[in-house]
């Protein structure tokens, strides 16, 4: 929920439970003022009656409310004395302009008592009330009006208030959802004047420096160490190398030094392909020209024909559209050396290698003893498929690299029995 | 002929300069900076092995004082970075290669080889071992005269075994040499096998005074007859 939202839920229902208490509290007021105002008005007319009786002669009872709002009735002293002023709301049958009959109205009632000439009388005055139900139902109209005008408000008030203040918030969200450790130039920035943001800002600008740096010494880490390994490889390799020359060697010896070998030279392309990757992670290849892929492909291909030939394995250059890249030469050469080299060394005896190249894609498909790869996976630095191979587990992730850092994608699927990788060089 | 080793890892030194010696080369060697210039502006060599990380200084400027001198046409340098701007910079400042550690001794060899046949131009290009002559403007074989055709890869391979003449020529350095070096996969290298058997048979068939001599497991060498 956004967070404008989640501010508009709060407000509105704590508006919601300020207005109720608020119109309850009112409401009661409202009506204490309307009850004194009347029970004063009650007061005056009893002053005005009893005044008004004084002056005649016998006081006739007048048993029913008529047109003057009262009645009178004859009691015993005893009554008379007990009697106080009593204020009561109560209900009369009235009928209104607008009534077909008499209705049950509210009425206020002030019921006294005076003496006249020796005589006690009991006195009943009304006077007509505000219908609760109907201040009620007004009041409710007004209060429903002022949630809603305030609601509309604070959500227009919101949404401004949010575009205004919120806005470069939202730009540097956005900056940080599109950055990228190692490949962004710029770092997410904003320009506000709200100290929040400015802390945001600066914590996020800390973390992201923090972050670089460890990225960074984590590149070069692997690129030193690499670099460090090279001379102790050099020392190991020819030194073997001299110590097969000696000749008079046995050949259980001679065969654990070409074992040996074989094992430091493991070592060596493990070495020079993490270096390899730690450089093309550096964009430390950028001497781009227009070259013919198609050219590379044919070229490469018949590099290899003696090994494919040794493994009885075709090379089968099918489609061959004119397919020109501008990229790195040292490293298109590495893509595609590395994609059929990869076809052919995981082939099988009388297996083949299809290359179809099309107008923007490079397609190399092998057969293979081993079934579908796991897609997820067949990129990856180190993912063997066969954990006896002796290959470094890095040629295709080197690709991956390479494709990476120009934008190209690679994809790989398993049909017909072939392993396909498929390399589209149109800027992703 | 007066070859320079500037390395300053004690042991690289030694096997390189070993096998120096074994192709009758004078050997000298220097291991850091300073006697490094001291040797080359007092003497001359025919080629000069330079390591660009020496210990009190870099080879480029080593190499910057040859050019100076109009001495480094015969430079080798031999660095643990494989960085193109050191190579540039390297080839800029007249050095005649570039070779990136760790190396196979056969390919020290091949360009150290190549070094001094530029050096003395005698407007032959051949190499030559008992009666095989191998024209490398020509890039054709002939052996008692007779020309005996090579495929591309028997061409580069027969090549590579002249310039090491009776060394070791292991088939993973022949396979970087031949087949490229940006290998990822270690595949057995038994196709090398094959290609050596046919560049036999032609040496049978003309009756050449060379033969290959495998070294179990290892590779091969060269050898008269």
């Amino acid at each position: 929920m956004k967070l404008a939202n989640q501010t508009l839920k709060y407000l509105s229902i704590s508006v919601l439970v300020v207005i109720a208490v608020w119109s309850t509290i009112f409401y009661l007021f409202m009506l204490d003022v309307i009850h004194d105002n009347i029970d004063e008005e009650l007061e005056n007319q009893k002053r005005l009656i009893i005044q008004e009786l004084a002056s005649e002669a016998i006081v006739s009872p007048d048993l029913e409310f008529g047109i003057n709002n009262y009645k009178v009735r004859e009691i015993s002293e005893q009554q008379a004395v007990k009697m106080q002023n009593v204020y009561k709301d109560t209900m009369l049958y009235m009928q209104d302009d607008d009534d077909p009959e008499p209705e049950l109205e509210p009425v206020r009632m002030l019921t006294t008592a005076f003496e006249h000439k020796g005589l006690y009388y009991k006195l009943s005055i009304i006077n007509s009330m505000i219908e609760e139900s109907d201040l009620i139902k007004n009041l409710f109209y007004s209060v429903l009006i002022l949630f809603v005008l305030l609601v509309v408000s604070i959500v227009s008030i919101n949404k401004v208030v949010i575009q205004r203040l919120w806005s470069p918030l939202y730009r540097f969200l956005d900056q940080l959802t599109k950055f990228r450790l190692g490949k962004s130039g710029d770092k997410p920035a904003m320009d506000t004047n709200i100290q929040e943001f400015k802390d945001l800002q600066l914590a996020v600008t800390t973390l992201i420096h923090h972050n670089e740096e460890t990225y960074e010494q984590q590149k070069q880490f692997i690129g030193n160490a690499s670099h460090e390994l090279q001379t102790p490889l050099a020392i190991m390799i020819n030194k073997l190398e001299m110590m097969a020359e000696t000749g008079g060697l046995l050949p259980e010896q001679s065969n654990t030094i070409a074992e040996v070998l074989n094992t430091a030279e493991r070592l060596v392309r493990l070495n020079k392909s993490l270096l390899l990757l730690s450089k093309i992670e550096n964009k430390q290849f950028l001497n781009n020209e227009d070259l013919s892929i198609t050219q590379l492909v044919t070229h490469i291909a018949d590099e290899l024909e003696d090994i494919a030939a040794f493994k009885n394995i075709r090379i089968n250059v099918g489609q061959q559209d004119e397919l020109n890249v501008r990229l790195d030469s040292a490293l298109a050469n590495i893509v595609v050396s590395n994609l059929i080299r990869n076809a052919l060394f995981h082939n099988m005896e009388g297996g083949e290698v299809n290359i179809a190249i099309t107008e923007n894609t490079l397609v190399v498909a092998n057969t293979s003893a081993q079934t579908a790869l796991d897609k997820e996976h067949v990129f990856s630095r180190f993912y063997k498929s066969d954990a006896s191979s002796k290959g470094t587990g890095l040629g295709l992730a080197i690709v991956q690299a390479i494709c990476n850092l120009y934008g190209f994608s690679i994809s790989y699927h398993y049909d017909e029995n072939q392993h396909i990788f498929k390399l589209d060089f149109r800027p992703a | 002929m007066k070859v320079l080793v500037i390395e300053d890892e004690a042991e690289l030194r030694e096997i390189v300069k070993d096998s120096l010696v074994k192709e009758d080369y004078i050997v000298e060697t220097a291991s850091d900076f300073r006697s490094a210039l001291d040797k080359v502006s007092v003497y001359d060599y025919d080629c000069i092995l330079l390591d660009i990380m020496l210990p009190g200084g870099s080879g480029l400027q080593v190499l910057d004082l040859l050019k100076k001198e109009g001495k480094s046409d015969n430079v080798i340098i031999i660095s643990a970075k494989d960085s193109l701007d050191d190579k540039l910079k390297g080839l800029e400042l007249g050095a005649d290669d570039y070779l990136t550690k760790p190396f196979h001794i056969a390919e020290l060899n091949a360009r150290i080889k190549a070094v001094l046949r530029r050096k003395q131009r005698d407007g032959k290009n051949t190499l030559e071992m008992g009666n095989l002559v191998l024209d490398l403007n020509e890039r054709s074989l002939s052996i008692n005269g007779e020309s005996v055709p090579l495929n591309r890869k028997e061409f580069d391979i027969l090549n590579y075994f002249l310039l090491n003449k009776n060394r070791l020529v292991s088939k993973n350095a022949l396979a970087e040499h031949v087949w490229g070096d940006n290998t990822d996969q270690a595949d057995n290298l038994d196709f090398i096998y094959s290609q050596i058997k046919n560049l036999r048979k032609k040496f049978l068939a003309k009756k050449a005074e060379v033969d290959f001599e495998a070294v179990y497991g290892i590779g091969y060498k060269l050898v008269e007859k």
